[in-house]
This record gives C-alpha cells, structure tokens and sequence, in this order.
C-alpha cells in the first residue's frame, strides 16, 4: 500500500453477527486519505459511515481487506495493539460529548493524557489551543455546568491533547444547535489549517459537510461518491 | 489520576459508597468484637486468678481445660492435707465454682481464709459475707443487675441478700459462703480447686513437683495457671475466631462484589469513554481494583469505629457478662481480611469491566 497517505483501504469488509444473521455493515470500502485532509462521510442511517469510522479508530477489528492508519495494519493488530492506537494514533469525538461526568472538564483532558502517557503538565501551546477553543475559563467546570457547546469544545481539546495524528469526529454537531454547530466546526476547520490535523468527520448535515475538503458519499457499506 | 477516578466516583454515588462502607465495616466490627470479648474475658480471668494472692493453685484430675466449670471434682480432704503435709504451704483454700450465667460464675468461699489469703475484697460498700445466704457481687455485676446492699434477689432458686458490692479483679464476681454453695449444689465434701499460699513464692515450683508426686491432682504455679487463660489454650475459641473472620471474607466479597458489579454497570457508558481513549483493560481493572482497596480501607475504619461503638453498648449494659477489650494488633488483620475479601470481590466486575467492548459500552444509555 502507498505510504504517503495516513489512512489507506482496501476491499475493507465487516459483518456484524446478530442473532444468527450475518448483516454487512461494510462490502468493500477502498479509501485513501492524506495527512492533513479535512474528510466528511456522509450518508443514510445504515451506510455503514460508523463502522468505517470505529474500523479506523481501532474500536472494532475489520472482517476481511486491508486497513492501514499511520503506517500500522489495522487487520492484524491485537485488541493490545489497538488499544496503543487509540492511545496514541487517533482522537475522537463523539455526538454525545462522552466526557467523563465525574470529573472537571481539566480532569477529562488530563484523563486523556494521562492514558496516552503524555505527562501531568500542560504544554503552553496547548494552554493556547484552550484560548483558541474559548474554554480556558470553563475548566474547573463539570461537565453538568457547562452548555452543550463547551461540552463539545472540551472533547474537542481532550481528543487532540496527545497530538493524535488523526482527529475521528462522529456527528460533532449533532447535538448542537445552529450556533454552537457553527461554532465547532470553525474550530476543526480551524483546527486542520492552522495544525494540518487530519480529521475525518461523519455527518448527516450537508451544511457540516461543507467545511470540509473532500466529502465522500456512502451508502449500503459502499463509498458511491467522492466530491 | 488512578486516585482522582475512584475517588470521584465514590463522591459521585455518595450513598453507594456510604452503604458499601458501613457493609464492609460489619465484619470487621464482627471480628473485633469477637476477638475483643475473647481476649478480654480471658484477661479479666487472669487478673481474677491473680487478685486471690496464691501462688500454687490445685486442680481435680480429670480437669481438662482451664476454664473448670464442672462439679468440683477435688476431694475437700486435700485442703488440710495440702496445709499440713506439704511443706512451705502456709494456708490452702478450697473453692467451689458455679456457672452461673455464661461466662459469669458464682464463687463459694471461707471468707476468714480468703481475706487471709488475698487481703479481702475491697468494698465500694457494704462489709465479707456473715450469714449463709450472704451474697456479695462485684461493681460490674451490681450494674448490670441493679443490684444493691440491702437488696434480696433469688439466683439458683435461692433467695440471697446482698451485703456488700465489691471492685472487681479478685476471684470471682459473685462470692457466697462455700458451704452453701455446697448444700444447693448437693456437694459433699468436694472443691473446684485448691488456692495454696507458700512461705516464699520461689518455692512454688518445687511445690508443685512434691504435689504432682504424690497425688494424682492437675498442679500449677500461678504464672503457669494464668498462662493458661490464652486463646490457644480454651478449646473452641481459636475455631471460632477462624469462622468469624471466614465469614468477614465472605461478607466483604460479597458486598464489594455487588457494589462493584453495579457500580461497573451503572458506568458501561464511562468504561466506553475511557476505551476510547486509549485506556488498557489493565488500567480499568487497576481502578475497579483501587476502589475496592479503598472501600475495604474505608469500611475497615468504619468497622473499627462501629467496634468501639459495640465496646460502648457492652460496658454500658452487660458490664460483667461481656468484659470486652480493644484489641488495637487485630486492627490491621480485621483489615487485611476485609482487603482479601473486598479486592476478590472486585474481580469479576473489574475483569468484567476489562472486557467490555468499546462500542457497545459507548452506546450504552
């Protein structure tokens, strides 16, 4: 496969079992993403646009076909191994916020931090990507005190503390409204221009779509469109 | 930041945690208790042995434990035989024991020999016995009772008057005339033992040999006979302290198990979040594990607070039955039961937690 892009499919392939069916979730994906692209995946509910998205976040391994994600072979990695990936290679960042509802919204990215063993203190360029994300007041927050926005905006800085080289953004603004879905989607266009951070983003909203550099269509586990 | 996570999921469910606590702090309370009546009821036992001043103490034959509370099995013949023949005996006094309410036992003594012996009782009120249904009962036992001089009470289908409330820490807690005790027993001249004083206590071994000699009666020095009074040596007792802290392991596991496993499902959704960020199934079972360290730290405390609030319960409504003592070198076993229990317990949740998979445990609602 072609080492000069991040993110590299090829006949890639899952199938969950339910019950005793098999359902394809994916039937054949090849894609190629470089470093530093600003990628969303659009499509129906059941496109297969998720399991794409945990296949390359290292959550779930694929079925058949090859995956590679910053030169390591997704399809023969260990749960061991993709463990060390999300530690290290991706960041997410999820509809529902997922912070952690016991901690501050500083914990939560020190959570993350500490996971990825990137020390206890905090870079003075980060502390500046805190400013940029308007979140550098809110931290001693948790996360039942701060608006949906700053939920995101928190996750947003947790998923990108440890420099992963790929940003995954699954529905970034879909609990957001119009605002604050602006809002959060200047700041990973921002984000992917001003640090070059490689972002995939899934979305259903064409005007989130948007913001990116490529979208890429999918429907029933097939990429059907690339614009 | 391990710290930080279990403590903030213990402040989040203040009362899961507060239960879970009070739950593990049981059985440590349990073996506290346990331990702490045990040592102390032999202590005071030993204490009493020592108060009666003797310094060689006879016992029947057939006596097989330290705690002799059968028929008095040693013929009363032996007191003057053991007064005249033996040398460096200066007095014998024969005792009749009575188990009067487990472990509280009524003492039949000749009072003239006893304050002889030990220097008498010393009275918080009242004056030795006199008559033959006198009755004297320690300041414990008085509590408990209500007792008081001039009352009459019947104890044994016999009607006492109480002529004095002694302190403890000689003898007995309840003291009568030996000869009465002898007649409501229907014992003919037999004793419980034997209490011999010597001219020089140093000679209290060689005592001993010449008894052992030429009798067939279980001798002792006094050192020996206090020895005795040990947990080791009081048949039942060690098997019984083992069961209870068998049971402290058993309930610890199980509560921790419970709290564990409802903690971990109530949390899918957060062990979801920390898989995406990497987090190993070593790193969340280490802080299922660190909880469970800390409730089992946290309900160790609680269990040793509540064991004092079970030391106070005891002193202040059964005194003399229960004398219970603070056992201080059980704290850390109390506690390292309660660890081996506790962290057991957390295993199945935290490997249960480990094993999630990450998707599924992020869309869990």
């Amino acid at each position: 496969m072609n080492s000069g892009f991040i993110i590299q499919t090829h006949d890639l392939r899952k199938t969950y079992r339910v019950g005793k069916v098999d359902v394809p979730a994916l039937r054949g994906v090849d894609l190629c993403v470089k470093p530093g692209e600003f990628l969303a995946i659009v499509g129906p509910s059941g496109s297969g646009k998720s399991t794409l998205f945990h296949i390359i976040g290292g959550l779930t391994p694929p079925t058949s076909g090859e995956v590679q994600v910053a030169g390591q072979n997704l399809a023969s990695l260990t749960d061991a191994g993709r463990t060390s990936l999300r530690k290290r290679t991706v960041g997410f960042v999820f509809q529902k916020f997922n912070l952690l509802p016991n901690l501050t919204a500083r914990d939560n990215i020190a959570v993350a931090r500490y996971i990825g063993g990137t020390g206890s203190a905090s870079e003075p360029q980060f502390e500046e990507v805190l400013r940029v994300l308007g979140i550098d007041q809110r931290l001693d927050h948790k996360p039942s005190a701060l608006s949906g926005g700053e939920q995101q905006r928190i996750a947003i800085a947790r998923a990108i503390v440890n420099h992963p080289a790929i940003l995954l953004a699954d529905e970034p603004t879909g609990n957001l409204d119009t605002e604050n879905s602006k809002a959060v989607l200047e700041i990973l266009r921002d984000l992917n221009q001003r640090l070059g951070q490689t972002i995939l983003m899934i979305t259903h909203n064409p005007e989130a779509a948007a913001f990116a550099n490529q979208i890429i269509h999918m429907r029933d586990g097939r990429i059907i469109e690339k614009v | 930041m391990t710290t930080k996570l279990v403590f903030e999921n213990l402040k989040h469910k203040p009362m899961r945690s507060l239960l879970s606590f009070l739950l593990i702090g049981v059985p440590v309370t349990l073996i506290l208790t346990l331990v702490g009546l045990a040592h102390g009821m032999l202590e005071d036992s030993q204490n009493r042995a020592r108060g009666v001043g003797a310094d060689v103490v006879v016992r029947g034959a057939s006596t097989t434990s330290v705690v002799n509370l059968g028929p008095p099995a040693v013929s009363e013949g032996y007191v003057k035989f053991l007064s005249t023949e033996v040398p460096h005996v200066t007095m014998a006094m024969g005792v009749i024991n009575h188990l009067v309410d487990f472990p509280v036992v009524m003492t039949g003594i000749n009072p003239e020999q006893f304050d002889r012996m030990s220097g008498g009782f010393e009275y918080v009120v009242g004056h030795q016995l006199s008559g033959p249904d006198d009755i004297l009962v320690d300041r414990l036992y008085a509590a408990q009772k209500k007792l008081w001089v001039g009352q009459t009470f019947s104890l044994m289908n016999h009607t006492w008057h109480v002529v004095g409330i002694i302190e403890g820490g000689k003898l007995a807690r309840i003291v009568v005339q030996a000869t009465t005790l002898q007649q409501l027993d229907s014992i003919v001249n037999k004793v419980s033992q034997i209490w011999l004083k010597l001219d020089n206590p140093a000679n209290d071994d060689a005592v001993v040999k010449d008894i052992e000699s030429r009798t067939n009666l279980k001798v002792n020095t006094m050192e020996e006979f206090t020895a005795l009074w040990n947990v080791n040596n009081i048949r039942g007792v060690s098997e019984f302290i083992y069961v209870i802290m068998g049971i402290g392991v058993v309930i610890g596991f199980a509560v921790v198990c419970l709290s564990m496993y409802m903690s971990v499902l109530q949390r899918t959704r957060e062990i979801g979040i920390l898989k995406s960020l990497g987090a190993s199934k070593s790193f969340i079972l280490r802080i299922i594990l660190a909880e469970a360290v800390v409730l089992a730290f946290g309900g160790t405390v609680i269990g040793i607070l509540m064991s004092y609030g079970a030391w106070w319960l005891i002193r202040t409504f059964v005194p003399a039955s229960l004398p219970m003592i603070i056992m201080y070198a059980w704290w850390p076993i109390a506690g390292g039961v309660t660890l081996v229990g506790a962290l057991l317990g957390a295993l199945y949740p935290g490997l249960s937690a480990a094993r999630h998979d990450p998707i599924e445990a992020l869309a869990y609602e």
